[in-house]
C-alpha cells in the first residue's frame, strides 16, 4: 500500500488530500502540520476580526485521513524515506509532498522584533494583534501592496488610526499603474487612513516598556504608533527541502517541474513553496490547480502545470481595486473620473482587436466580466467597454473562457452541471463545480449564467402570491392596503394558506400597527399568535411575560411563582433570560395574564415573529470589568422594539465589555460595551445554523446606535424574506456588509428618514396585546376550549409529574391512526 | 338561510352548537358533542365544514385551530403542530394520502350551526 505524507496543513494541501481521497486513491495519507489547527481559508483570514467564527473559516475535514496538528517537520531522510518532527515523531513514506506554505518577509530594520511588531499571515498573528489593538490608538502597515491594504483596512476595523508605508511610489505598484495609484491613494485617505509612499524605514523606536512606540523615516520624521503589521511580501518555507537538499531556486522556493516533482522523484513541492515555471505564485488559484496536477500525476495521470492567472481583486470597504492579464501591451485607453473616483484601463494588442489586460479602480466591472476573455477577440471596441459603468457591458462567453480562476472552472463546466443537476443557484453551483467558493469575486458572473442559460429562479412566496416578501411589503404599503382579502383579491389567487397568511399578518402589523386580533387580521395569525401564546405537542400553551433586560424584582419573581403554582403550570428558566410557564389550557390563559398584567407584567411577544429578548449582562453597575450600563441599554432596547414584527424573530444582547457575558455576537443585532460607547453587530445567529455577528459601526454614543438600530431592523423588515433571519438575509444582500453599511449609515438610498419615521411611529402605537385583549369580551370570547362548552376544559389533556412538576401525557400515536 | 353543503339522509339527528355569527370567517372552533371532539369551520364565502378535531400527526386535539385556506381551490385546514393541509370538504390529508380525519354532516337552522356525529 502506497503511503502519501504531506508536510504542511495549509489551503493548498487540504486541496491536495481531498482531491486524493476524492480520485480514489486507497493507500494511506498522512498529514503533518505546524500549525495548531487543521486547515483553514487564509484567503477568508481578515473576515476572522470581522466576525467570522474559526468554525466559519475551517475547511472540512477531509475523510479517512490522519492529521497531526503542531507537528512541524524538522528533517527529510531521502535515504530511509522517513520524515521526523520536531517532538521526535517519524513517520514513512513512499510518496512525500511539500506544502509549507510561505511566511511574511520582515526586512530587518532596526527594532523588527520588538513587542508590538506582527505579521498577518495565521490565526495566531490575528488574535495577537486583535490583543494589542485593545490597548493601542495607533498602528502602521508596512507594505501597501495587497495584502498590507487588507492588514491596515483590518487595523482600521479594530479602531486603530491606521497608516500604510509604502515604499514604491504608490499604492499597490505590483498590480496597478500610476493613475490608478492615484485614485486609489484617495479612496483610502477617505476613509481616514494616512498614506506615505516612496517611504523607507529606518528604525523602529521602543518607548519606555520597551514595546513599539514609533516608526522613524529616512528623513528623521516619526509616526507614532504602537502596533506595526509587516506585509512587505512573502518568502517561500524552502528550509526543509535545503537541508534535505533538494534543488530550490536563486531566490527562494522549491525546484518542480510540470508535474509538481521536485528533483527528488518521490517528493513533490505544491502551493506558495514551489518554484514553478520559474514563478512562486502567492494566489490560492494556481496552488490549488498545483495540488491537483501532483494528485494526478501521483496516479500516474500526465497533468502539467503551465502557469496561471495572475488577476486579482480587492475589495476595501467598497473600494474596488482590481488588474488582470498582462499590464502593458502595445495600446492602451483609459477611462478616468477622478470625482467618482473610477479609474479603469485596458490593454490591447497592437490591432486593437485582442484583449491583454486591464486595470480598474472604484468599479470592478470590468474585471467580472473581461478578465475571461483576455487573450481574446474584444467584443467591442475599448472605449465602449470602458464606458459601458458599473457592471461592465454584458458580454457573451465563449465556453471555454475561465469564470472562476480560483477554482480554474469554465463556463461550459458551470452551463453542464447547471444543465446536469437543474441548479437554480449559486450555492448549487457552489456545490457541484466550486466555482465562487474561494474569493466569491465570480460570483455575479455565475448569476449572470445562471440567467442566460434560462433558469427561471421562482421567487414566488406559495400558489397564492407570485411575489416575495418584500415585492408584497412594497405593494401593502405603496398602496395603503390594510387588508389580506383585497390584497388577495387585486395581487394573488384563492384564499390564502399558512404560508402566505401570517406573513401578510406580519406586513400589517409592520405597517399599520394595532392589535394582531383586530377584525379580519385574527384569522391569518397562527395559532401562536392567536391565541398570543406558544402551542406545545399536547395542544396546551405556554406564557412568557416579558422581563427587560432579564432585570426582575424579587416581587415580580413572587408573582410569576404564585400564578405558576395557583394554575398548576410546569416553571422554567428559558435561554431567553426570563421565565416560561407551561402547560395552559387556552381558557385558563386570560385568567393567568389577568393576574400577570395586574403585576406589571406585559406579553413577551414568544409567540410572535418579532422582537423575542434583550438579554444582558450586568454591566458597569457590579462587575468590576464592565465599562458601560449593559443591563441599562438593554432594557432600553427591549421597551423601544417590543412588539415590533418581522420577517421572522429578532433577538438582541448587550455585553458590558469585550468579555461578552451575554453573547451578543450571537443576536440579530448585538452591542458591546467600548471605552467610548457602543459597538454594534448585526446579524449573528444561533440556532441551526450559527453565524457571528459582523461589526457594522464602533464606539457610537448611545442615541445615534439607537438610530442606526432602528434603520437597521427597519431595512430588514421591508426587504427579508418570509422566515429569513437577519444572517441569511444579510449573506444574500447584494453587495453584503459594505452595502448595508451604505444603506443605513450613508443613507445611500436616501430612505433613512422614512425608516427612521417608520420606527417611531412603531414605538409610538405600541401597547400591551394581553392587556387590550383582557380588556376587550369580544377577543376573550374566542378563549375556550369548547364553544358550546365554555367551562369544559379539554378532557384529552392530561399531566404526569416528574421531578415535582407536572408533564404533558401524550395519546400514543398508534392509538390515534387506528 | 341554509348553508347546508351535502345532502344528508333525514334520519341523522342534529346537535345545535353555536350561533352561526359566532364563527369568524375563516377560522375554526371546537364543539364537543357525544363526548367527540368536532372542529368546524366557516370559509370565506361562508360555506361550513365539520372534521374530526385530531389531528392524526401529532396526537393533538388541535385541527380547529389551524389556518384556513385553499389549496390549488380545494379548502383546507393547515395543522398547527405540523402544518400538514386537510381537506375541509373530504378530511383527506393533502400532503401524505394515507392520512385523513373524519367528516361530519353540519348546517344552519335558524340562525343556529348544527352538526351530526351519527
Ligand atoms: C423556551 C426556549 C427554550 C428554553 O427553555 O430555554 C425556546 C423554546 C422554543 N424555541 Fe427557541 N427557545 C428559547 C431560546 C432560544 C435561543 C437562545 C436565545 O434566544 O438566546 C435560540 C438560539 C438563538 C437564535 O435564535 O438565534 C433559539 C433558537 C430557536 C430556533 C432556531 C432559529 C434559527 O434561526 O435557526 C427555533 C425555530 C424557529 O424559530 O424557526 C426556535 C423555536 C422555539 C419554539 C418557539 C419552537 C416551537 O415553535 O414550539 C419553542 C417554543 C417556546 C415556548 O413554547 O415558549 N428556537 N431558541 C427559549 C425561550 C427564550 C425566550 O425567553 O424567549
Ligand atoms: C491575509 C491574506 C489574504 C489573502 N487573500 C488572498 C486572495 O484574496 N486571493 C488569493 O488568491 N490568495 C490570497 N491570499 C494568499 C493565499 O492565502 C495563499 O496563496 C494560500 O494560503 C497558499 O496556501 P499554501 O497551503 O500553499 O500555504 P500556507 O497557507 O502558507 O500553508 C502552509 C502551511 O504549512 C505549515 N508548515 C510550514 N512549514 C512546515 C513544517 N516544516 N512542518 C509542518 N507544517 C509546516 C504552515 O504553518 C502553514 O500552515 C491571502 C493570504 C493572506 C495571508
Ligand atoms: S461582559 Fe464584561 S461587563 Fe459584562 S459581565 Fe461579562 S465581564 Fe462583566
Ligand atoms: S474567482 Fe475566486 S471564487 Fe471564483
Amino acid at each position: 500500500m502506497t503511503r502519501v505524507v504531506v508536510v504542511g496543513y495549509g489551503p493548498t494541501a487540504h486541496r491536495f488530500v481531498e482531491t486524493l481521497r476524492g480520485k480514489g486513491f486507497e493507500g494511506s495519507i498522512t498529514v503533518l502540520g505546524e500549525e495548531p489547527r487543521p486547515a483553514y481559508d487564509r484567503v477568508a483570514l481578515t473576515s476572522y476580526l470581522d466576525g467570522k467564527s474559526l468554525a466559519d473559516l475551517t475547511y472540512p475535514e477531509p475523510g479517512d485521513v490522519t492529521v497531526r496538528l503542531s507537528a512541524r517537520v524538522a528533517g527529510i531522510d531521502r535515504q530511509a524515506r522517513v520524515v521526523t518532527t520536531e517532538d521526535g515523531h517519524s513517520e514513512p513514506y513512499d510518496v512525500l509532498v511539500l506544502a509549507t506554505g510561505s511566511s511574511p518577509f520582515v526586512p530587518p530594520v532596526p527594532g523588527h522584533d520588538l513587542p508590538g511588531c506582527f505579521v498577518y499571515r495565521t490565526i495566531d498573528d490575528l488574535d495577537a494583534i486583535r490583543l494589542a489593538a485593545q490597548d493601542a490608538t495607533s498602528g502602521i502597515v508596512i507594505g501597501g501592496g495587497l495584502l498590507g491594504l487588507e492588514a491596515a483596512d483590518a487595523l482600521r476595523g479594530l479602531g486603530l488610526a491606521t497608516h500604510v508605508v509604502e515604499m514604491g511610489p504608490w499604492l499597490m505598484p505590483r498590480q496597478i499603474d500610476e493613475g490608478g495609484g492615484v485614485v486609489l491613494r484617495n479612496h483610502v485617505e477617505a476613509l481616514g487612513l494616512t498614506v506615505h509612499t516612496k517611504a523607507g524605514v529606518d528604525a523602529i523606536e521602543a518607548g519606555p516598556d520597551g514595546s513599539v512606540a514609533r516608526l522613524v523615516k529616512p528623513g528623521g520624521e516619526a509616526v507614532e504608533a504602537q502596533i506595526v503589521v509587516f506585509s512587505a511580501g512573502i518568502r517561500p518555507r524552502d528550509e526543509l527541502a535545503r537541508q534535505a537538499g533538494l534543488a530550490v531556486g536563486e531566490r527562494g522556493g522549491i525546484l518542480v517541474d510540470e508535474g509538481m516533482r521536485t528533483d527528488d522523484p518521490a517528493i513533490y513541492a505544491v502551493g506558495e513553496c514551489a518554484l514553478a515555471g520559474g514563478m512562486v505564485y502567492g494566489l490560492a488559484g494556481p496552488c490549488f490547480t498545483q495540488a491537483e496536477v501532483a494528485v494526478d500525476r501521483i496516479l500516474g495521470g500526465t497533468a502539467a502545470f503551465t502557469g496561471a492567472d495572475l488577476s486579482t481583486k480587492l475589495k476595501l470597504l467598497g473600494v474596488d481595486v482590481a488588474s488582470f492579464g498582462t499590464l502593458d501591451g502595445a495600446l492602451d485607453v483609459t477611462f478616468m473620473d477622478p470625482v467618482g473616483g473610477v479609474y479603469k484601463k485596458l490593454f490591447v494588442s497592437d490591432d486593437a482587436r485582442t484583449l491583454l489586460g486591464g486595470i480598474c479602480v472604484g468599479d470592478a466591472g470590468p474585471y467580472t466580466s473581461l478578465r475571461p476573455l483576455v487573450g481574446r477577440e474584444l467584443p467591442a471596441s475599448p472605449t465602449e467597454l470602458l464606458f459601458a459603468g458599473t457592471g461592465g457591458v454584458n458580454v457573451d462567453l465563449p465556453d471555454d473562457a475561465q469564470v472562476c480562476s480560483c477554482n480554474n472552472v469554465t463556463k461550459g463546466q458551470i452551463c453542464e452541471a447547471i444543465a446536469e443537476h437543474s441548479l437554480t443557484d449559486v450555492p448549487g453551483i457552489k456545490a457541484c463545480t466550486r466555482a465562487g467558493a474561494t474569493c466569491g469575486s465570480c460570483v455575479p458572473l455565475l448569476k449572470q449564467i445562471l440567467v442566460s442559460s434560462g433558469v427561471e429562479v421562482s421567487k414566488a412566496m406559495c400558489e397564492h402570491f407570485p411575489h416575495t416578501r418584500a415585492e408584497l411589503f412594497d405593494i401593502v404599503r405603496v398602496r395603503g392596503i390594510t387588508t389580506f382579502s383585497q390584497l388577495i383579491a387585486e395581487h394573488g389567487t384563492g384564499r390564502g394558506c399558512d404560508v402566505c397568511k401570517p406573513t401578510v399578518a406580519s406586513i400589517l402589523a409592520s405597517l399599520m400597527g394595532g392589535h394582531v386580533l383586530e377584525g379580519e387580521r385574527a384569522a391569518l395569525q397562527d395559532t401562536n399568535d392567536h391565541f398570543l401564546a406558544n402551542i406545545q405537542k399536547n395542544g396546551t400553551y405556554s406564557v412568557v411575560p416579558r422581563v427587560p433586560g432579564g432585570e426582575i424584582t424579587p416581587e415580580k419573581l413572587i408573582v410569576i411563582g404564585e400564578v405558576a403554582r395557583d394554575f398548576g403550570l410546569y416553571t422554567k428558566i428559558t435561554g431567553g433570560q426570563r421565565i416560561d410557564l407551561f402547560g395552559a389550557r387556552v381558557e385558563q390563559l386570560p385568567l393567568i395574564w389577568r393576574r400577570l398584567v395586574d403585576a406589571g407584567f406585559e406579553s413577551g411577544h414568544a409567540y410572535g415573529k418579532a422582537l423575542r429578548t434583550v438579554k444582558s449582562c450586568v454591566g458597569s453597575t457590579w462587575c468590576r470589568y464592565g465599562v458601560q450600563d449593559a443591563v441599562g441599554l438593554a432594557i432600553a432596547l427591549e421597551l423601544r422594539y417590543r412588539g415590533l414584527r418581522s420577517p421572522h424573530k429578532l433577538k438582541s444582547a448587550v455585553s458590558g465589555c469585550a468579555r461578552e457575558c451575554a453573547e451578543a455576537r450571537s443576536k440579530d443585532f448585538g452591542i458591546i460595551a467600548t471605552e467610548q460607547g457602543w459597538n454594534l453587530y448585526v446579524a449573528g445567529n444561533g440556532g441551526f445554523t450559527p453565524r457571528h455577528a459582523d461589526l457594522l459601526a464602533g464606539d457610537l454614543p448611545t442615541d445615534e446606535l439607537i438610530r442606526v438600530i432602528d434603520r437597521f431592523l427597519m431595512f430588514y423588515v421591508r426587504t427579508a424574506d418570509r422566515l429569513q433571519r437577519t444572517s441569511v438575509w444579510l449573506e444574500n444582500l447584494d453587495g453584503g456588509l459594505d452595502y448595508l453599511r451604505e444603506v443605513v449609515i450613508e443613507d445611500s438610498l436616501g430612505i433613512c428618514g422614512d425608516l427612521e419615521a417608520q420606527m417611531d411611529r412603531h414605538v409610538a402605537g405600541y401597547f400591551d396585546e394581553w392587556r387590550a385583549t383582557i380588556e376587550d369580551p369580544d377577543k376573550l370570547s374566542r378563549f375556550v376550549s369548547f364553544v358550546n362548552a365554555p367551562g369544559t376544559p379539554d378532557p384529552s389533556i392530561s399531566f404526569a409529574t416528574e421531578r415535582d412538576q407536572i408533564k404533558p401525557v401524550l395519546i400514543p400515536l398508534e392509538v390515534v391512526r387506528s | 338561510m341554509t348553508l347546508d353543503l351535502r345532502p344528508a339522509p333525514l334520519s341523522l339527528s342534529w346537535t345545535p352548537v353555536c350561533a352561526y355569527t359566532a364563527l369568524l370567517p375563516e377560522r375554526g372552533a371546537c364543539v364537543l358533542v357525544a363526548d367527540q371532539q368536532i372542529a368546524i369551520f366557516r370559509d370565506f364565502e361562508g360555506r361550513l365544514y365539520a372534521l374530526g378535531n385530531l389531528d392524526p400527526f401529532s396526537g393533538a386535539y388541535v385541527l380547529s385551530r389551524g389556518i384556513v385556506g385553499t389549496r390549488e381551490g380545494e379548502p383546507m385546514v393547515a395543522s398547527p403542530m405540523h402544518k400538514q393541509a386537510f381537506s375541509l370538504v373530504t378530511g383527506r390529508c393533502l400532503d401524505d394520502p394515507a392520512a385523513a380525519v373524519p367528516t361530519y354532516p353540519i348546517r344552519v337552522a335558524d340562525g343556529q350551526v348544527e352538526v351530526s356525529v351519527t
